[in-house]
This record gives structure tokens, C-alpha cells and sequence, in this order.
């Protein structure tokens, strides 16, 4: 399996960041750099990583069904994560949970029919002072307003054409 | 850039770089004092450095509250194996966001902080363990690591001290159990992040089954200061048993939501309505979580009198926690709230052991059931019972964070519970509904 130079450069790193003969301890940073690369951890990914690590696919497998950022089906481009967490929900996350289910016509894990969104209620992401909250892959948004949520969804659906 | 406006009443010590420009720049740290508590700590010996932070009572401060200086005191010294730091940067008590800060404004002084305890165990590594969904901060330390390996304060024989030190970040990808210290050990050894029984403690058997010290980044942060001013003038800016400051996430039904470091010992009261600027809407304070989530939730009137500290807190049955306080007003549904807790551990409940699991899932289950207005009286007392039975039974402390905050629940709002009896909808939600549509 091939990666950008740059993600190469990233697992020989992690590679060597560890003891001596712990070189597993470099898996779970290597499967979600790579998921971010090729979308999602797929059966190639796993492979990949099992053998850069020493270990059999099978134990990379178990270990991918316990951590909620590991996805094994490919999500949309743009991953809408809305936190309804207590602080959040105190916030009126719940509202916005709905309203974004209602305008992307989906549900909890769900990828819209054109791959553009795929939608997630996550636990508490650490925003708590800035709730209402959520994450677009790896971005924050802090204090979204249901009008501010149709905006930005509206915002990347553009990007996406 | 989610940081509030500072309260005058505040005391910046960890906090007191946050908003400027540049703030994570090593230049700006190193103008402003950085690193010269490293310096001073490395003509010290080991044991002067852990007493200074004895001395200093600096407890844990990612919600267990443990002695730090006690902690590092239990790292067999002599022992033949290599020794290691490691950072609990996987913030993810519900209502805590403080770390975060931390990390974005001040990525320096958290590397400062590992060098000291590095040297007052004699570690020459340490992990920095990020959770997953702070990416940008893994891209913000891994600059600051790399200007502190430039300018010659990270690697080998730092600054001429003889000193080396190597320190690296490393992702989570998702579980607020790895925020619990052993299974993060085992997350950080490439496993499912499940606990481990203890004895033996971190201290003695933790990464890759060396010596190693565990703290949350708040704790490790504090620790140039104690070094630099002295652990006693730590000490005097708190209460007795608990000095200095602490992070203070204000969340809720809260006018002036924001990250605000208090001396321990503050007052509640006064933290929220002056530092917090008082409940939103001008409502009345219902319910009140002193440190996130799994702390037992203080009603109005416990809230008189307390203050924000270790004491004070289990006076009153609770705990200070990781510093998430949340604020309910009047319009809260408590029955919700619990639900919305449970749901939440029930979903992080790692499954290792079966009281917290099954006892998890049964709470959720039984909460839904009455939120949705479908509860019976018996089941009251059935949710406090399995709460009950969890309590102390589990490995890691997971199982008492969700039943705790439960217990305090349904006993200090049973009322609620019973305004749901019978099909009856729920009275908070068709307010909120008409209010708001």
C-alpha cells in the first residue's frame, strides 16, 4: 500500500518513538493518521499496519472495534459531529442534533447518497464553555446557532459541487 | 480562538499568557521567564524537587485530586528500569475544557512541566497522550516540540545540564476510558484501552511496564511556577490540603460561559454570579456540578457556603473534580439530565467489568423509560439500587462516575421522578417547547 511522502514520513517517526519492541504502540496513531488519508480504515489500511507494526491483522482488528474514531466503512467528505453532551444539551445541542438530521435527511452514522456528509452525536468533544458545539472533521465550531448550522452546511455543500 | 474574556477576579498563574499574541511561540515563553524553572530544577536534586512540590500541595488536577508530589515520591528511583513522563492530555470529563487552553495558548510550559518531573525521577522520555478530536493541538505541540528540540531544550544534554530528554505526542482516537491513567497506559501500548488492576500503581509498573509519572496536563503546567516562586507561595494562593489555582470551566445556564482560573477555596456563589455573570434569563439555580460529569450534582441551597475546593466538596458529598462546572437552572429537567449523563457512560463503559456494563446499560434503559413517561414508582428506587451496586466494584472508576451523579440525582430530585409517573409528559419539555417555537 502506498501513502503520501508526507504520511510516510509521519509512521517512520511514530515508528521509531517508541522503546525498543514497542512498535505497537504506534498503531492506533497510525490507523487514524492513515484513515484520514485514504477515508476510512479499510482491509488494506489494517494490513498495512499490522505489518509496519509486528502484529497480526487480527489484533489490529480488535483494537479498531474499541476506539469511536476508527470508522471501517468510508464516511462523507465532510463529517458532521454535533455534541449533545450535558453542557451542550443544557445549550440546546439536542435542537441542533435534529435540525441537522432533518437538513441532511439522515441519522446517526449515516453518509449522505452523494458521499458529501455524513452525520455523527458524539460525546462531549471538550467545548463545553463554547456549547452548543461540533466538529467538521477535525474543525471546531463553537456556540452555533441553528441559523449558523444552516449556513455552514450550506457553506460546504457549495465547496462539495 | 475559543478563549473568553479574563475576570478581574481571576488569578492567572497557568493562565496568565492566554489571549496574547504568539503565546505558543517558544520566543514569547522565553521572554516572558520560560524555561528558567527547568534551569533552577536542574541545580536541584531529585528529592528537593519533590519536596518543593509536597510543599506546594498541588493535588491532581484531572478530578481525582491525588497529591502530586506524594505521587511522584512512589517512582522507585533505583530502579534498574528507564523511567517515563507521561501527559493525560485525553480531556473528556463532560464540562471540562481547560486542558485544551492549555495546550493552544501555553504548549511550552507543559514541556517545562515534563522536564522538571522528568528530572525529579530521572526519566528521559515522555508521551504526550492527545485525545483524538484535538488534532489541532497534536499540530500545535508537535511545533512547539520541534522549537524546543532547536533550541536546544528537548534531547540530549539540555542546556549543559548533562540532562537528556526526548518527548513525543501521541493520538488517541476516540474513548473517554483512556482518560482513566491505566487504561491510557494500555492505549498508549497499542491496545483497546481497557484498566488495570491495581496495585501495582503507575508509579511503579505504568508505560511499558516501567516507573513512570502520570499527570494531567493542568498538574504538569502548574508545576514551573512551584519551582520557580517556591512550592510555599503555590500553597498560600489556595486553602490548607489544596494550594494554588485551578482552571474553571463555567458551562450552562450561565451568562458568561468561559475557561477562568480561581484560587482553591473560592466561592461558589460568587463564581457564578460575578465571575459568571449569574444564571442566564435571570433565572433561579436549580442544580450545580461542582467538576464534571461523574461528580455527585449539589442542589441551590448545598451551594451556599461551599467554595471550590477538595474539602469543602466532600463535606458536602461531592468532589471537586476536573474543574467542568455545569450550571442547571430552574427549567431543567433533572430526569432528562441524569438521562443524558447515563447515556453517556453507558456509551464509554469500556465493558470490561459487569457491574458497570450491565449497570450502565439497565440505568439508561430504565432513565429513558422515564423521561418517556412510561417509569414506575418502583423503578425509583430500582434506579438508585443499581446505582448502588455499582459503586466499588469495577476496576477503574468508571462505574462510580455514572452511578454517583445518579444517586445524587434521584435522591435530591425524587420529586421530579414522580412528575413523570403515569404517562405524563414531560412538564420542563412542552415549557421549553412553547417558549421557544
Amino acid at each position: 500500500m502506498t501513502f503520501s511522502p508526507q504520511l510516510e514520513a509521519k509512521f517512520e517517526k511514530l515508528l521509531t518513538s517508541y522503546p525498543p519492541g514497542r512498535q505497537r504502540s504506534a498503531m492506533i496513531p497510525m490507523l487514524l493518521y492513515g484513515q484520514d488519508e485514504v477515508g476510512y480504515v479499510s482491509d488494506e489500511l489494517i494490513e498495512e499496519v499490522a505489518k509496519r507494526v509486528g502484529v497480526s491483522p487480527l489484533q489490529v482488528n480488535e483494537v479498531i472495534s474499541y476506539y469511536s474514531m476508527l470508522h471501517r466503512k468510508p464516511l462523507g467528505k465532510y463529517h458532521v459531529q454535533i455534541c449533545t453532551n450535558i453542557s451542550c444539551l443544557l445549550n440546546d445541542g439536542d435542537r441542533l442534533w435534529e435540525r441537522a438530521c432533518a437538513k441532511l435527511g439522515i441519522g446517526h452514522k449515516e453518509v449522505t447518497a452523494d458521499g458529501q456528509f455524513s452525520l455523527e452525536e458524539v460525546e462531549c468533544i471538550g467545548a463545553c464553555s463554547w456549547a452548543p458545539a461540533l466538529q467538521v472533521n477535525y474543525d471546531f465550531y463553537h456556540k452555533v446557532t441553528p441559523d449558523e448550522l444552516d449556513r455552514l452546511l450550506d457553506g460546504l455543500r457549495k465547496n462539495a459541487v | 480562538m475559543p478563549y473568553n474574556e479574563p475576570s478581574p477576579l481571576e488569578t492567572r498563574v497557568l493562565s496568565r499568557r492566554f489571549g496574547r499574541p504568539n503565546s505558543a511561540a517558544i520566543d514569547t515563553y522565553l521572554a516572558d521567564g520560560g524555561y528558567q524553572a527547568f534551569l533552577k530544577a536542574a541545580k536541584m536534586k531529585p528529592d528537593e524537587i519533590i519536596e518543593e512540590v509536597k510543599i506546594s500541595n498541588l493535588r491532581g488536577r484531572g478530578g481525582a485530586g491525588f497529591p502530586a508530589g506524594m505521587k511522584w515520591s512512589f517512582v522507585p528511583r533505583n530502579s534498574p528500569k528507564p523511567k517515563y513522563i507521561v501527559v493525560n492530555a485525553d480531556e473528556s470529563e463532560p464540562g471540562t475544557c481547560k486542558d485544551r487552553l492549555l495546550m493552544e495558548y501555553d504548549p511550552h510550559l507543559l514541556i517545562e512541566g515534563c522536564l522538571i518531573a522528568g528530572l525529579s525521577v530521572g526519566a528521559h522520555a515522555g508521551y504526550i497522550y492527545v485525545r483524538g478530536e484535538y488534532r489541532y493541538l497534536i499540530d500545535i505541540l508537535d511545533k512547539a516540540l520541534g522549537e524546543a528540540y532547536q533550541g536546544g531544550w528537548l534531547g540530549t544534554n539540555i542546556q549543559g545540564t548533562g540532562f537528556d530528554f526526548d518527548l513525543y505526542t501521541h493520538t488517541g482516537a476516540g474513548a473517554y476510558e483512556c482518560g482513566e491513567e491505566s487504561a491510557l497506559l494500555e492505549s498508549l501500548e497499542g491496545k483497546r484501552g481497557v484498566p488495570r488492576i491495581r496495585p501495582p500503581f503507575p508509579a511503579v509498573v505504568g508505560a511499558f511496564q516501567c516507573p513512570t509519572i502520570l499527570n494531567n496536563v493542568e498538574t504538569l503546567c502548574a508545576v514551573p511556577a512551584i519551582i520557580r516562586d517556591g512550592g510555599k507561595a503555590f500553597a498560600d494562593l489556595g486553602v490548607p490540603k489544596a494550594g494554588g489555582t485551578k482552571l474553571t470551566c463555567l458551562t450552562g445556564h450561565i451568562n458568561k460561559p468561559g475557561v477562568y482560573e480561581l484560587v482553591l477555596g473560592f466561592p461558589v456563589m460568587k463564581m457564578i454570579h460575578e465571575v459568571g455573570g449569574g444564571i442566564r434569563h435571570g433565572k433561579k439555580l436549580k442544580a450545580f456540578i461542582p467538576g464534571g460529569s461523574s461528580c455527585p450534582v449539589l442542589t441551590a441551597a448545598e451551594c451556599e457556603g461551599a467554595t471550590m475546593d477538595y474539602d469543602s466538596m466532600a463535606s458536602r458529598k461531592s468532589m471537586l473534580g476536573s474543574g467542568g462546572v455545569v450550571v442547571m437552572d430552574e427549567d431543567t429537567c433533572m430526569v432528562k439530565a441524569a438521562l443524558r449523563i447515563m447515556r453517556f457512560y453507558a456509551h464509554e463503559s469500556c465493558g470490561w467489568c459487569i457491574p458497570c456494563r450491565e449497570g450502565t446499560a439497565w440505568l439508561r434503559k430504565l432513565l429513558t423509560r422515564f423521561h418517556e413517561g412510561r417509569g414506575t414508582r418502583a423503578d425509583i428506587d430500582l434506579i438508585g439500587d443499581v446505582s448502588k451496586n455499582m459503586l466499588g466494584r469495577t476496576f477503574c472508576p468508571l462505574g462510580d462516575a455514572a452511578a454517583l451523579p445518579t444517586i445524587s440525582i434521584v435522591e435530591k430530585f425524587r420529586q421530579e421522578f414522580e412528575d413523570h409517573l403515569d404517562g405524563k409528559p414531560c412538564p420542563y419539555e412542552q415549557a421549553r417547547h412553547l417558549v421557544t417555537v
